[in-house]
Order: structure tokens, then C-alpha cells, then sequence
């Protein structure tokens, strides 16, 4: 082969440098294990440094009565019971620790009066819960990350005299293989330098995958480039299954103008500190959108929302606060139905509650997001949203303790955005953050212990590393093919008209067949220029992925005929129990996506417990019902046998 | 651990990566030359008044209102008027030695070891740099690394030195509330004091000042008072450069009324006897 | 929201200059380009990738001013690419856009910023207390409210270029860590709970705080409005001030001779504090004295000898009037201060057991 290729030796490789891909980092190299962090961009800039809101953990700083079964409820519930329940709870309960942990690595959150961590109000927690930085609690998560990641590579010197004795940071290195050896165990990551175009070889006997979600596919989008669903591809050419991969969350209040920063977000806590929406009609539509699950929890008029907000115990909360799919949906409607904006979306206003200086203190990025882009002033005006693409809760199916991708593979692992089950069909503000934390950890800390496990370490083949450049390879080598661009306009075409907020049967079925079009013409993708630092060159290997994780999001969505968190078919609008037992499951054969149902874990009856029947009722089975009553009258019996 | 090692990185010590040859030294398009401009023009303006005044020996007193303007305060020479010498007369007469010889010099010192002067020097008369992105005039730079600006880290002790002189000047405003007839009351007391407030505002929004107070400690929560003096004077602070130009504004004013005063060009304005 | 009249007006074309070229040698390209209302030169820059110039490398990430990858020079200016509206500029004005300078370049508007991490890594992490537990810190708002503003820094690294300390002056690289690092020295050193009290000495001997000559440039460019040098680096110097120029100690160092110990910080070389940057300097090795007690350490290393400091121009000074510490320089090398920690010396009472 001509191609010379640089190589290196890890035990754990973690591609991505997000929050889930730096904690799974961490904990590697504490278990003693030489690690390398592998980044599509610059150290530090991974799309986790764009969350704002917070970090869901249920600390009780604030309302002393939360505590994790809470959490854990409302996370459950924010999934429509779709959830993990064993991921769902280990975050639950795991949260805090891996808050307050942040803290001894320098992290410097908002202080309540006695000095504990602040937390604040987000759609569907019940109690203030997420632990925040202003509005930029991403950017303090990551950089805490990072310079943890400094302290322990300046340990790292002080023993062996080499900052990278343990732990190695490629930036802007892009994975486009995972290795296997002849028995499926992970043998190696195989990838390329963006700046040098020069191929590059891991050799590590464990991979964690944390590359975050698949944005790119859609027009509307908050999510950067580098959300092209490449730690999906990749697990599902290794072997592993995706799951969930229907349910995509469409933030519903991303910027809608100017055109050119369509998509951006606005984050949830303008609502959370005060922001109403309202049509332009000027009514507050909100009240008309509250389904009979939440009925219970919201106001109903806007005099007792208004009291929420000073006095949150004897008042139902406002509706802006619903979960981000309910007012999605809503916007939609009303947008829809002629009553939204000139560019299309809504208003929502913080200047009719908020005082200016408030207003600068406590959302200072949006004010400033809104005067530098939009020439907006948020204290004075409201603000125009929209629905945006913005967090995918399918992902690699994953054991929930070890985080081991499932399927007929063997050492892979997942953490973060790029795993599913956890969030269920809907994902609540501010449990990613906590989420790429505990799971995070656990990658880490388990991909370490799957090392120590092994007699001896798979080797990669050279058949497959010559495979592998030849893929790489061949757009450049192609002449006269089409522009990546131009392909990437078109998928995000496709997804964002016929695999969008709303979805048919016949626009999915429609969109299947242009999907696979839109693969054979991924075929014949030339790109111009050299190896080095070529934009064109990495979008065109990048539409691979998209291709396979997009083709997978459509054929569970058209599968799946129900209504339910992030998946909403205007043919069947209402939430079905039945389907409430499956997911839905799809794996790579050769070239071919297939899609399999596989029911989902049941509940152990302390977790069940927790929920009222009532709530219950609206999201079982009639036969899980009667099951539960069973349990509840043994309970009883039990109790009255004391 | 690695068998073939991946080119150095750049940007290390000794490294030989290349910046992009851009041709051009400064592609700024905006008037960047004005501010330094400015500057030079504004402080060699108002040396040249000083020095001039500071030797004139001269015109410095006006006896009926005891006016008594800044550059002569306090006048500490032979030649000093025996009224206007509030200080004693310790220093000999000597046309080269300035007549307030004993607080000229820490005044010179506070200013041009001021953290806003310094900037303002660095720029427009030393050009390193002239203005952002814009290339230093200089082969060489150590900035306050070595000798003789290593010397810039005396500002705390100039700035006491220019509290005790602020206080000095206060003294006088006051003493010039008067008249032939006892009490007096003038357009000159304005501009003295309006002078003195001002001298304050700049002496007190040094960044001195805002570290003694309390910027030297690591938690404001133990010592609120001094917090609160602290987040007074921040916010005098980020005046700082405005402050520091309307003082040599107000300097020089006071100091041309009273020598106009002392002249008898003008006759000053006088509201109280 | 003053656009709802026209929310999608047509583009006008614009004239563009965008450097394109490599390490090898480059130049400024002319390009004409559609511009809508409301876009930002990133934008454009997508729109020139998209159908103009396919492998025209940029960096970018959240098109939002949040993750800090789009810097570059917009008319000469340091800026974000994503934060810098067309609507600023006049519409027959040419736009020209080049890389950062200071850094080395890679292709076209990409640059090589691992300086800037290397400094990083350099910079002594946060000490936690070693007596709290997690869960167990107590902090105030008031006392975290100053290293928070520094730690809005999105680390897009235009002051770093910016800076004319190395901007214009490549050698001082390896002395200079520049006003990111400053200010994380700053934020670390007002940490309500770090432990660390030498990070004003650090600052100082190992960042290249003397170089800073605080003409404001980086607190001009900084997008996140952190007031560098007046938050941060005239702070810094003032705490410095506190413990290595206060007069009146120096003073007293001169006449006592005793100043030695500080005098060897000055030693301008950046070695991490920690890492014992040299065999006779002040141990921080909390085992070293316990070592030393325990007898002759004949794994030492043995002194090297030193040459004499000299001046800029490489000459040794003439009179200690111009030159930069007090006293002729050392025979036993510039680094060696006396008494020596005893751990260097090869030597054992005969009394004391093995
Ligand atoms: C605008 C916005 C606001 C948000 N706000 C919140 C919030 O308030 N609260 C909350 O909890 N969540 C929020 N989220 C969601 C949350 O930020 C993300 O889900 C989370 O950051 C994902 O983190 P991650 O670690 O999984 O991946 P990321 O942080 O996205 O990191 C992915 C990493 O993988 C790398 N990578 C990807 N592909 C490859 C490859 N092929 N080779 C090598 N490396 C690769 C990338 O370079 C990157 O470093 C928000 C998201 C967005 C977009
Ligand atoms: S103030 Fe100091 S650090 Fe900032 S740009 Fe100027 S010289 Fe550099
Ligand atoms: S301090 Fe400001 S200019 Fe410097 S890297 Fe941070 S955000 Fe950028
Ligand atoms: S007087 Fe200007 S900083 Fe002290
Ligand atoms: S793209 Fe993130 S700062 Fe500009």
C-alpha cells in the first residue's frame, strides 16, 4: 500500500469530546488505562458547550422535597414511559454525585444564600433542579472537563515527564472505521487527520463512542456539522443495533430570523424565567394546548401561571413550561392554522414580565444572541421561534449498567447523545447534561474493566485498514461526480419536509425511496482539492453516515403508527399502549437496513410504585394494569398483615 | 507507544510552522491612527502648558481669595510667597527647582506609572502598538520585564503618595473660601473645587485603589464593608480613562483662572463678598 | 422586530478578498457574492464553500458565538466569523477576510492554535481542598461572581492573537502565555476554594505577566466582553505587586540580602511551578525534606553550571544601574540560591543513622 499510515497503541479509545466522550475519558485514564480522545473539532469546542440551560440533578438545594424518585418520575414521564427504566433511574440516582464532582475539578456553578448549588425551573421537572451557569452551563461543563483532563495529563508529567504519557488528545481527527477482529471484538478505530488529510490507525481494544446526535440531516437545525451521526453509523457497521431512532426532539423555540441563524436556539429558560408565547393575535395559546396527561400539573388561567412564578408551591405551573415536543407541536399548529409570524414561527416575549436589568442578568447570552444576530433587543421586544431540530433520543442500544453496545459485537461502548434508551421517546431539558455525565462515567469505568477481562488484544487486519482508505479515498479520486453539497441540501430536504415534526405514511414511504436515490448518488460524490484541510472531501465521507442513521429514522417512523413524544403521525395521533412495549430496533445487514421489534424491559414493581394509577392508566396496557393492581393489593395485604 | 511520531505540533517553542505570508501589515480599514493621534496631540499639548507653567514662577497666588492653583501646591520654595507657602518654605529658590518640588514629582510619578497613561503612551507615543492589530513599531519587546519599566510596579506606592497631595489640594480648596472681608465665595472656589472633586474621583478609580480596598481579597463574603467600598470603586474604575482626561482638563483650567485671576486679565466672578 | 414588512428580501452581490494559501505561500482572492439581509460573514463564507469554493477551510462549529472556532480577520480586525453582521459594513465596501496571524497557518482561514493549548497545559490546574468532600462546597455568589466572568471565556483565542506581545514578536512564545492564560491564572487565584497560594508568582515568573503591557487590545477583541485587563490582568500585576515589588520589602531585601530567594523567580524560563524547574530551587516536594533527613542523596543531580545572564545584546552588564536584578551575576549559575535545600547536598551528619 502506498498510503502510509500512523499508528497508535490505547487501551480505550473515546471518540468524541463532549461531555460523555471527556467524563468516559477521565474515568479510563483513573482505571490506569492509556486513553486517547478523538475530536471532529478543536479540544473544548464540542457541540456540548452550546447547552445552556443546566444540568439536571436532583440535589434539593432549592426545594428540599426533590429527590430522585421525583426525578426519576418526571423523567419517565417526559419519555411517555418509553424510557429505559434502569438508565432512567441510575441518572436519577447517580446525577448529584457526578454534579457535586464537577465541583472538586473547579467548576463554578450559581450559588443559592447558603452557598450550595443553585437550581432552576425547566420544562417538566417538577421541582427547580437544574444546576446552572447564567445560560452557558455547557461551556462551564466542558471546560471543566477539559481542564481536569489538563490536571491529570500534568500529574501524568510529573511521574513519567510527558503530559501524553496517559492521556492524548486528537483534535480535529475524524473516525470513519471501526476494526473488528474475526471473533467481532473491537480491535481498532480507524481515521484521518482534517488538517493533513494523513490517515491514522488506533489500535485499542475498546472504543467508546460518544459522538453526540444526527442534526445535520435537517434544515431547521440547532446542531453544528459535526451532528452527522457518525458514532450511529459506526456502531451499526460494527455489529451494534440502534434503537428509539424515530424519536427526534424539535426544540420548539429555535431563532426563525434571520434566515441565516434559522435554527439557533433560544433556550428553554426564557420560559423558564418568565417568557409567554403568544400568536399574532396576541392571545397566549399555551392554555389550549395542555393535554389531559398534564392537565393536573398546569394552570389554566394566566393570573394563576402568573403566580407560579413567585409562588410555585400553591400554584400550578404555567403551560409554556410543557414538555418541549407538547409545545412544538403547538407552534406548529398555531403556525399552521395563519396565526403565526411574517418568517413563520411565534412570539415569545420576556419584556412584559421581566425588568431590563433582570432580563441582562439572567439570560445574558440570548440578550446578547439577539442584539449581535438579529438586531433584536429582548427587553424591549419579543422574540420570533420556531420548532428546530435539535436532540435524537434513538441511539446505540446499550446495556444500562455497563453502557456495552448490544449486538454482535464485543467491546464497543456508548455515552451521551449518541446512546438511546434513556430519554424514552422524549427527552427532558437538562437530563442530557446529567445524562452525559453518569453514562459517561460508566463508559469509561467499564471499557476499562472489559480491558483488564482480555487475555489478549485483537488485532486488526490489514485487509480491513486498506478497505477502510479506499473508502475513504474515493471521492477525491472520482472526477465529475456531483458536490457533496449539493447532496447534503437535498437529504436535509427530504427529512425536513417528509420525516419532519409531522409525519404520514405515504410522505415516510416517500421518503424512503428518495433516501435510497439520494444513496446511489452518495456514490458518485467527487469532491475537489487535496488532502488537506478539505471541507468538501469531509462532508462527502460524513453523507455516508447520514445516509444509513436518516434511513433508519424514516423506517422506524414509518413502522411506528402511534403518537408519542418525539414521533407524532397525523394518521395516528394518539398515544397507543401497545405500543408502549416496543422499540423499535434497526442493524445494518450488508448493506440493508432492517428493522426489528424488541420488547422493552418491564419495570421492577418498587420502581412502578412510584406512580400514581391513575397516571398509569394512561400510558399501560390493560394487562400491565392488572398487574399492577395485583402488586398494589398484595402491598396492601401485606401491610395489613403487620 | 506510538510508531511513527506525528509531525511536532506547532506553535511550540522552536518550532518552524509558518504564519500566512499576508502581505499587507495592517488590513484595517477604520481611522485606527486617530485615538493615538489624539493622544499625542492632547499630552504634548498639556506637558507644554505645564512645563511653561511650572517655570514661570509666577502668577500662581491670588491673595485677596487665597486661590492657590495645583501647580504651585503646596509651594515649598524660597521664592514661594510667605501666604502662599502653607507648608513652610524648605527648598532653595533656584529658577530649576519647581516651586511644589516635593509633590511634582509623585504626581509625574502617578501619572506615568497610571495603568491608563501607560496605555495611552504605549500606543500613541511608543506605538507598541499603535492600535490593535496593527503592527508594533518595535524590533525588540520585553515590555515591563527588565530595568527601567520594570519601575511601572511603583504605582501602588505613587498612588498613596497622590492621595496624601489629593488631600493637600483639598486643604487649599478650602482655604480659598475667602475674602479681604473674611469669608468668600467665587467663581474660583467652583473651579478649585470642582477640581478637587474630580482629582478625587480619578485618585480614588485608580486600579490601586480598586486592589487595596478590596480587590486583594478571596472572599468579599467576610468583609462586606470592604465590598462594598471595592464595588464603589469599580464602578468609579471603569470611568478611569475618562476621568484621567477630564482631570488634566480641570487642571488646567483651574491653574489658567488663577494665573488669569493673578494677572488681572480677568477679575474673578464673585458671588459671596 | 422592524423586518416583518420585508422578512426575505434578495440578495445584493458584494465584493469579497479571501486569502487562500498554505504554509507554502498564498494570497488575496477576489470573490463576488450574494448577500442576504441578516447574514454574517460566515454565512457568506458557507455560501462561497457551497458553490464558489468547495474546499475553501474554515473552521465553525455553532454559528452562534458559543463555541469560539470561527475566529478570523474581517478588515483587519480580529472577530468571529458568525458574530460579525453584513449589515456592519457598507454595501459597496470589499470585505477581505484573512487567517489569524499569530498563529501558524494551516490552509486558507485555518490556523494552527496549538500554542494556546500548550499553554494551557502548562497553566497548574485547580487545587480542591483536600478536606471537602463533593457535595460538601460552600461557596458565595459574591466570591464566584469574578472567576465566573472569566470562565465565559469560549476560549476563540482573538486575544491571544491579538496581543502584540507575540502577535508581533514571535520569540517571546515560549515566555508568554497570553490573556487567555492570564486570566485563568486570575480566575484560579480568586477561586473562593483553590489552594494554591503561588499562582501571583507563576503569573509573574513562568506566564509572562511582565510582558503585558496592557494596552487593552485583548479586552477590544474579546467577543464574551470579558474585561480582561482591567478584571484580570491589572489585578494580577496589583497581587504581584503585593509580594514581589512591594518597595518597602524590596527595599529591605537589598539591605539585608535577602532577596535572592525571589530574585531567582525572575529567571524568565517557563517550567511549570511544581515541577522543580531546578536542582537547588526551593523544593515543593513535600517528601524532600523527609529525604533529605534521611541521609546523603546520591541519585542527585549535580549543579550545572550556568552562564552568566547578560543583557539583551548578549553582553554581560556593565553597570547594575541598567541591568534587570540587583548584584553581579551569580558564579554558581543564575538559578542556584543559598542555603541550599539540603536534599541537594552530598552530605551526612555521621550521627545520623542510615
Ligand atoms: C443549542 C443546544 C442547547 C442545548 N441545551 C441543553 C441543555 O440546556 N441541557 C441539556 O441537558 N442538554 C442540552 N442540549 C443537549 C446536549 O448539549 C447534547 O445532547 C450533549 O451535549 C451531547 O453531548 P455528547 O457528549 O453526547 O456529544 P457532543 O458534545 O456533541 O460531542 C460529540 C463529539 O464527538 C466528536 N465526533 C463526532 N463524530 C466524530 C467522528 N466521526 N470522529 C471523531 N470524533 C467525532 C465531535 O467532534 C465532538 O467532539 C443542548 C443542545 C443544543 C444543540
Ligand atoms: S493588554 Fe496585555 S495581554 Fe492584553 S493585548 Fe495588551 S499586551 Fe497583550
Ligand atoms: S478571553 Fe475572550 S478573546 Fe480571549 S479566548 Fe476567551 S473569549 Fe476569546
Ligand atoms: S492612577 Fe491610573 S491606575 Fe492608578
Ligand atoms: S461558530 Fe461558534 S463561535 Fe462562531
Amino acid at each position: 500500500m502506498t498510503t502510509r499510515i500512523e499508528r497508535h497503541h490505547y487501551d480505550v479509545v473515546v471518540i468524541g469530546a463532549g461531555g460523555a466522550g471527556l467524563r468516559a475519558a477521565i474515568e479510563a485514564r483513573l482505571a490506569g488505562k492509556r486513553t486517547a480522545i478523538i475530536s471532529k473539532s478543536l479540544f473544548g469546542k464540542a457541540h456540548t458547550v452550546m447547552a445552556e440551560g443546566g444540568a439536571a440533578a436532583a440535589m434539593g438545594n432549592v426545594n428540599p422535597r426533590d429527590n430522585w424518585q421525583v426525578h426519576f418520575r418526571d423523567t419517565m414521564r417526559g419519555g411517555k414511559f418509553l424510557n429505559n427504566y434502569r438508565m432512567a433511574e441510575l441518572h436519577a440516582k447517580e446525577a448529584p454525585q457526578r454534579i457535586w464532582e464537577l465541583e472538586t475539578y473547579g467548576a463554578l456553578f450559581d450559588r443559592t444564600k447558603d452557598g450550595k448549588i443553585s437550581q432552576r425551573n425547566f420544562g417538566g421537572h417538577e421541582y427547580p433542579r437544574l444546576a446552572h451557569v447564567g445560560d452557558r452551563t455547557g461551556l462551564e461543563l466542558i471546560r471543566t472537563l477539559q481542564q481536569k483532563i489538563v490536571s491529570l495529563q500534568q500529574e501524568d508529567k510529573k511521574e513519567h515527564g510527558d503530559y501524553e504519557a496517559r492521556i492524548k488528545v486528537f483534535a480535529e481527527t475524524t473516525i470513519t472505521d471501526l476494526l473488528l477482529d474475526s471473533d467481532r471484538r473491537i480491535a481498532g478505530a480507524f481515521g484521518y487527520y482534517r488538517e493533513s488529510g494523513e490517515f491514522v490507525l488506533f489500535e485499542a481494544p475498546a472504543v467508546v463512542l460518544a459522538t453526540g446526535g444526527v442534526g445535520r440531516s435537517y434544515k431547521v437545525t440547532s446542531n453544528s456539522w459535526e451532528y452527522t451521526g457518525d458514532g450511529h453509523a459506526l456502531a451499526l457497521r460494527a455489529g451494534a443495533t440502534l434503537i428509539n431512532m424515530e424519536f427526534l426532539q424539535f426544540h420548539p423555540t429555535g431563532m426563525v430570523w434571520p434566515p441565516s441563524v434559522k435554527g439557533i436556539l433560544v433556550t428553554e429558560s426564557v420560559r423558564g424565567d418568565g417568557g409567554v408565547l403568544r400568536n399574532s393575535e396576541g392571545r397566549r395559546f399555551m392554555f389550549d394546548y395542555v393535554p389531559d396527561v398534564f392537565r393536573k400539573q398546569y394552570a389554566e388561567t394566566e393570573e394563576e401561571a402568573d403566580r407560579w412564578y413567585t409562588d410555585p408551591d400553591n400554584n400550578r405551573r404555567p403551560p409554556e413550561l410543557l414538555p418541549r415536543d407538547e409545545v412544538a407541536r403547538a407552534i406548529n399548529a398555531e403556525v399552521k392554522a395563519g396565526r403565526g409570524s411574517p418568517a413563520g414561527g411565534v412570539y415569545l416575549d420576556v419584556s412584559t414580565r421581566l425588568s431590563p436589568e433582570e432580563i441582562k442578568r439572567r439570560l445574558p447570552s440570548m440578550y446578547h444572541q439577539f442584539k449581535e444576530l438579529a438586531d433584536v433587543d429582548i427587553t424591549k421586544q419579543p422574540m420570533e421561534v420556531g420548532p428546530t431540530c435539535h436532540y435524537v433520543m434513538g441511539g446505540v442500544e446499550v446495556d444500562p449498567d455497563t453502557t456495552a453496545a448490544v449486538g454482535n459485537v464485543q467491546g464497543l461502548f456508548a455515552a451521551g447523545e449518541v446512546s438511546g434508551g434513556m430519554h424514552g421517546s422524549n427527552r427532558l431539558g437538562g437530563n442530557s447534561l446529567s445524562d452525559l455525565l453518569v453514562f459517561g462515567k460508566r463508559a469509561g469505568e467499564h471499557a476499562a474493566a472489559y480491558v483488564d477481562t482480555l487475555g489478549t488484544r485483537p488485532k486488526v487486519s490489514t485487509a480491513d485498514v486498506e478497505a477502510a482508505v479506499e473508502q475513504a479515498l474515493a471521492p477525491l479520486e472520482r472526477k465529475g461526480g456531483e458536490s457533496p453539497y449539493r447532496l447534503q441540501q437535498d437529504l436535509q430536504t427530504v427529512m425536513g419536509d417528509l420525516v419532519g415534526i409531522i409525519r404520514r405514511k405515504s410522505e415516510l414511504e416517500e421518503a424512503l425511496v428518495r433516501l435510497a436515490e439520494l444513496r446511489d448518488r452518495a456514490n458518485r460524490v467527487s469532491v475537489a482539492g487535496g488532502r488537506r484541510y478539505n471541507p468538501g472531501w469531509h462532508l462527502a465521507l460524513d453523507l455516508r453516515n447520514m445516509l444509513i442513521v436518516s434511513e433508519c429514522t424514516a423506517r422506524a417512523a414509518l413502522e411506528r403508527e402511534e403518537s408519542r413524544g418525539g414521533h407524532t403521525r397525523e394518521d395516528f395521533p394518539t398515544m397507543s399502549p401497545k405500543w408502549r412495549t416496543v422499540n423499535l430496533v434497526c442493524s445494518l445487514d450488508g448493506d440493508k437496513v432492517r428493522l426489528e421489534h424488541k420488547p422493552l424491559p418491564k419495570m421492577p414493581p418498587e420502581l412502578m410504585k412510584l406512580f400514581d394509577r391513575a397516571e398509569l392508566a394512561k400510558y399501560l396496557t390493560d394487562e400491565e394494569l392488572a398487574e399492577f393492581d395485583a402488586l398494589t393489593a398484595e402491598a396492601h395485604a401485606e401491610e395489613a398483615a403487620k | 507507544m506510538t510508531t511513527r511520531t506525528a509531525p511536532p505540533p506547532a506553535g511550540l517553542p522552536g518550532s518552524v510552522r509558518q504564519r500566512a505570508a499576508i502581505a499587507a501589515r495592517t488590513l484595517r480599514t477604520d481611522r485606527w491612527w486617530f485615538a493615538p493621534l489624539i493622544t499625542v496631540i492632547g499630552l504634548v499639548a498639556w506637558v507644554t502648558y505645564a512645563t511653561v507653567r511650572v517655570f514661570m514662577h509666577d502668577r500662581y497666588w491670588v491673595g485677596d481669595y487665597h486661590y492657590l492653583t495645583p501647580f504651585y501646591s503646596p509651594c515649598v520654595t524660597e521664592r514661594c510667597l510667605p501666604e502662599a507657602a502653607h507648608f513652610g518654605r524648605v527648598l532653595p529658590g533656584w529658577w530649576i527647582i519647581p516651586d511644589a518640588a516635593l509633590t511634582l514629582p509623585f504626581l509625574l510619578l502617578f501619572r506615568l506609572t497610571c495603568y491608563y497613561y501607560r496605555k495611552a503612551y504605549y500606543r500613541s507615543f511608543w506605538l507598541s502598538p499603535p492600535a490593535c492589530a496593527v503592527p508594533d513599531a518595535h524590533k525588540r519587546y520585553t515590555g515591563e520585564t527588565r530595568f527601567p519599566l520594570l519601575g511601572q510596579n511603583l504605582h501602588r506606592y505613587a498612588f498613596y503618595a497622590a492621595a496624601i497631595i489629593s488631600a493637600i489640594n483639598t486643604w487649599d480648596a478650602i482655604l480659598a473660601f475667602h475674602s479681604p472681608e473674611g469669608f468668600g465665595f467665587g467663581l474660583g472656589n467652583v473651579i478649585l473645587v470642582g477640581n478637587v472633586l474630580m482629582l478625587w474621583a480619578y485618585t480614588l478609580s485608580c486600579h490601586s485603589c480598586r486592589h487595596v480596598t478590596g480587590g486583594r481579597l478571596k472572599h468579599f463574603s467576610r468583609h462586606p464593608v470592604r465590598y462594598r467600598l471595592w464595588t464603589f470603586v469599580s464602578k468609579l474604575n471603569v470611568r478611569h480613562m475618562q476621568l484621567a482626561w477630564i482631570t488634566l482638563g480641570t487642571l488646567a483650567l483651574t491653574d489658567f483662572y488663577i494665573m488669569a485671576v493673578a494677572s488681572g486679565w480677568i477679575s474673578d466672578l464673585r458671588f459671596i463678598n | 422586530m422592524g423586518n416583518q414588512d420585508a422578512p426575505v428580501k434578495t440578495g445584493t452581490t458584494r465584493h469579497f478578498r479571501i486569502w487562500r494559501g498554505d504554509e507554502s505561500g498564498g494570497e488575496l482572492v477576489d470573490y463576488q457574492v450574494e448577500v442576504n439581509e441578516g447574514e454574517v460573514v460566515l454565512d457568506v463564507i458557507h455560501r462561497l464553500q457551497a458553490t464558489q469554493a468547495p474546499d475553501l477551510a474554515c473552521r465553525w462549529n455553532c454559528k452562534a458565538g458559543k463555541c469560539g472556532s470561527c475566529s478570523m480577520e474581517i478588515n483587519g480586525m480580529p472577530r468571529l466569523g458568525c458574530m460579525t453582521r453584513m449589515s456592519t459594513f457598507d454595501d459597496n465596501e470589499t470585505v477581505t477576510i484573512t487567517p489569524l496571524r499569530t498563529f501558524p497557518i494551516i490552509r486558507d482561514l485555518v490556523t494552527d492554535v496549538s500554542f494556546n493549548y500548550e499553554k494551557a497545559r502548562e497553566t497548574p490546574a485547580f487545587a480542591p481542598p483536600p478536606d471537602l468532600a463533593p457535595g460538601e462546597y460552600r461557596m458565595q455568589q459574591v466570591d464566584v461572581e469574578r472567576s465566573q466572568e472569566f470562565r465565559k471565556c469560549i476560549e476563540c483565542f482573538l486575544c491571544q492573537n491579538t496581543c502584540h506581545v507575540i502577535r508581533d514578536h514571535e520569540e517571546n512564545k515560549p515566555a508568554f502565555s497570553g490573556p487567555r492564560f492570564f486570566i485563568r491564572a486570575a480566575e484560579l487565584d480568586m477561586h473562593p476554594l483553590d489552594t494554591r497560594n503561588d499562582r501571583k508568582e507563576y503569573a509573574q515568573a513562568s506566564q509572562g505577566l511582565g510582558y503585558c503591557n496592557i494596552t487593552k487590545c485583548c479586552t477590544e477583541v474579546c467577543p464574551e466582553g470579558i474585561k480582561i485587563t482591567d478584571n484580570a490582568i491589572i489585578p494580577m500585576k496589583e497581587r504581584v505587586v503585593d509580594r514581589r515589588y512591594d518597595p518597602l520589602v524590596w527595599l529591605g531585601s537589598k539591605i539585608f540580602r535577602r532577596g535572592q530567594r525571589e530574585a531567582e523567580q525572575t529567571a524568565r524560563e517557563s517550567a511549570p511551578v511544581g515541577t522543580a524547574h531546578s536542582h537547588a530551587g526551593a523544593s515543593h516536594e513535600p517528601g524532600a525534606e523527609a529525604e533529605a533527613e534521611r541521609g546523603v542523596h546520591w541519585g542527585r543531580q549535580v549543579p550545572q553550571p550556568q552562564a552568566p545572564a547578560v543583557d539583551s545584546r548578549g553582553r554581560l552588564p556593565i553597570s547594575e544601574f541598567t541591568f534587570d536584578r540587583p548584584a553581579a551575576p551569580s558564579p554558581f549559575g543564575e538559578d542556584v540560591t543559598f542555603p541550599m535545600p539540603p536534599k541537594d547536598l552530598n552530605y551526612a551528619h555521621p550521627e545520623q543513622k542510615d
